[in-house]
């Protein structure tokens, strides 16, 4: 039952948004990795996985944020079943990890999705990113990081509004990088965010 | 109409078999690597035929509203490529949810349901002056003109020049309408495909190297005369006789080769080769409706002002 929802959400995004992916820098794996995105609506967490084929799929899990996706029956639902996703605190209490569901999932050999810049931006810049990633890459060094970029979104959906504009979007996964050895955390996340910005272009030039 | 529809499908069908199997030979004896490439994307359009002669043919059988449907989606699989390429901005949001949801259904509704009063009015008056309306709301006048501008073009072409080929299901002529769509749809996609074969085997002079690489001046002229040919030959389709299929089809032909320019000049405008994606070997949905919304007004109009009864 909660399979075919599953099947059913990602045909409906299919059909709304297009979902389409561009594999430019790597090809679709079903080795853990962690994929990261930017962030501008909220079909941005369906579209991805939308695109992901569904062996990957299968094995991936995005990040949402409690604050918004736990504060309904509804919600939670649609994340935790529909979309098999984390739900994680934006403002953790001290002393807790909140990354650590996600470390645990790692763990087990699997996929996780993040939006590193930690809210939807209201417009098509990319917010810096949260040192979250940082963290992640530091623990699991060996384990690819896939930065995704979405275009379009911000058009589908944008920030303030409920109406969905069908538009396609697609999903550009680009070249994946690591956490190199002695790198600040400055840097990288510097680096980071400029790998999903290299992604932008959409090679439309014919 | 059962039976002269199913004899052309039946011609059609036999006519893809044939592109399937030279197709296939082509594949088999092709080596280099530049024609390789040709041969390939020659056999993903084919494949592709096969697919869209299903699609259409099995409208038609299905009925009108089956027609009409099949028609409105495809408008909304054009507008979505339009807007995918087209810059738009936050304050132009409500407009697009409004073209989307509300202005196609609504004409394809006032199609359906043959009311063609409003129907012939509704988009280029009415949501010509609403949508701008609409996005003064937001305050935003960057641009303004342009953007308002850039709403009503993709309505027109792809929601309402593309409905006046199902629209022909309204017209009565004393002959099945479905057969005056059928021979619409026949004499446009001919004379682009022959377009191409033509172009292939013959073409030297490019006709238009800024807008359109690839058409050549021979191309234009075997197309367009072998597509004028078998509209004249198909003239029991409609109510025209022979020298009037032959001036109607030389109609539908410049007004698609028109269509075609059109449409690629836009999309040279907005730095994109295709529209989309989603048929293979040709591009998107508006890459093979490109001449059908300029040819479709056209033989719409001819249609219901010489030849209804």
């Amino acid at each position: 039952m909660i399979a075919l929802i599953r099947r059913l959400l990602v045909l409906f995004v299919r059909i709304l948004v297009g979902a389409r992916s561009e594999w430019r820098g790597c090809a679709p794996d079903t080795r853990r990795r962690i994929y990261f995105a930017n962030h501008n609506s909220h079909v941005d967490t369906v579209a991805v996985m939308a695109a992901l084929p569904w062996p990957v799929r299968r094995l991936t899990h995005p990040v949402a944020a409690r604050d918004y996706w736990g504060t309904s029956a509804f919600r939670r639902f649609i994340a935790e079943k529909g979309l098999r996703a984390v739900l994680i605190d934006r403002k953790p209490l001290p002393d807790s990890n909140p990354l650590e569901p996600l470390e645990r999932l790692l763990e087990e050999g699997r996929s996780v999705l993040i939006f590193p810049e930690g809210t939807r931006s209201a417009t098509e810049e990319i917010a810096p990113f949260r040192s979250g990633i940082y963290r992640l890459a530091c623990r699991f060094p060996d384990v690819d990081l896939v930065p995704i970029h979405l275009d379009n979104l911000q058009r589908i959906l944008p920030k303030g509004s409920m109406l969905i504009v069908p538009i396609t979007c697609t999903a550009r996964f680009g070249k994946p990088l690591r956490v190199e050895p002695g790198e600040e955390k400055g840097a990288f996340l510097a680096r980071a965010r400029a790998a999903v910005i290299e992604l932008a272009d959409g090679g439309h030039i014919a | 109409m059962t039976g002269l529809f199913s004899i052309v499908l039946a011609a059609i069908l036999g006519l893809l078999a044939v592109a399937s199997a030279i197709g296939f030979i082509l594949q088999r004896r092709t080596t280099e690597p530049g024609s390789v490439a040709t041969v390939h994307n020659l056999n993903a359009r084919i494949r592709s035929w096969w697919i869209m002669v299903a699609v259409f043919g099995g409208a038609i059988l299905l009925g009108d509203t089956a027609t009409v449907i099949l028609f409105a989606f495809l408008s909304f699989m054009a507008l979505r490529e339009f807007w995918t390429l087209t810059p738009s901005r936050r304050g132009d949001h409500l407009a697009l949810f409004l073209s989307f949801f509300v202005v196609l259904p609504v004409h394809y509704v006032l199609l359906g349901t043959q009311w063609y009063g409003l129907f012939a009015i509704f988009i280029p008056v009415y949501a010509f002056l609403i949508l701008p309306a609409v996005a003064t709301l937001t305050g935003d006048v960057n641009e303004f003109l342009a953007r308002s501008a850039r709403v009503q073009w993709g309505l027109m072409l792809t929601v309402y020049s593309i409905s006046h080929a199902p629209a022909l299901l309204m017209l009565q002529t004393g002959t099945p309408s479905a057969l005056l769509l059928v021979y619409l749809v026949i004499v446009v996609q001919l004379s682009d495909v022959f377009q191409y074969v033509w172009g292939k085997l013959l073409g030297k002079h490019r006709f238009s190297p800024n807008i359109s690489p690839s058409k050549t001046l021979e191309g234009l002229i075997g197309g367009g005369a072998s597509a004028i040919l078998v509209g004249t030959l198909l003239y029991r389709l409609t109510p025209f006789s022979p020298l009037q299929a032959a001036a109607v089809s030389t109609v539908i032909v410049v007004a698609g080769f028109f269509g075609g320019f059109v449409l690629s000049a836009i999309k040279r405008d907005l730095n994109a080769k295709d529209w989309g994606y989603v048929i293979e070997g040709h591009g998107g949905v508006l890459d093979r409706l490109d001449s059908i919304t300029f040819a479709a007004p056209l033989f719409f109009h001819i249609v219901r002002y010489w030849f209804t009864t």
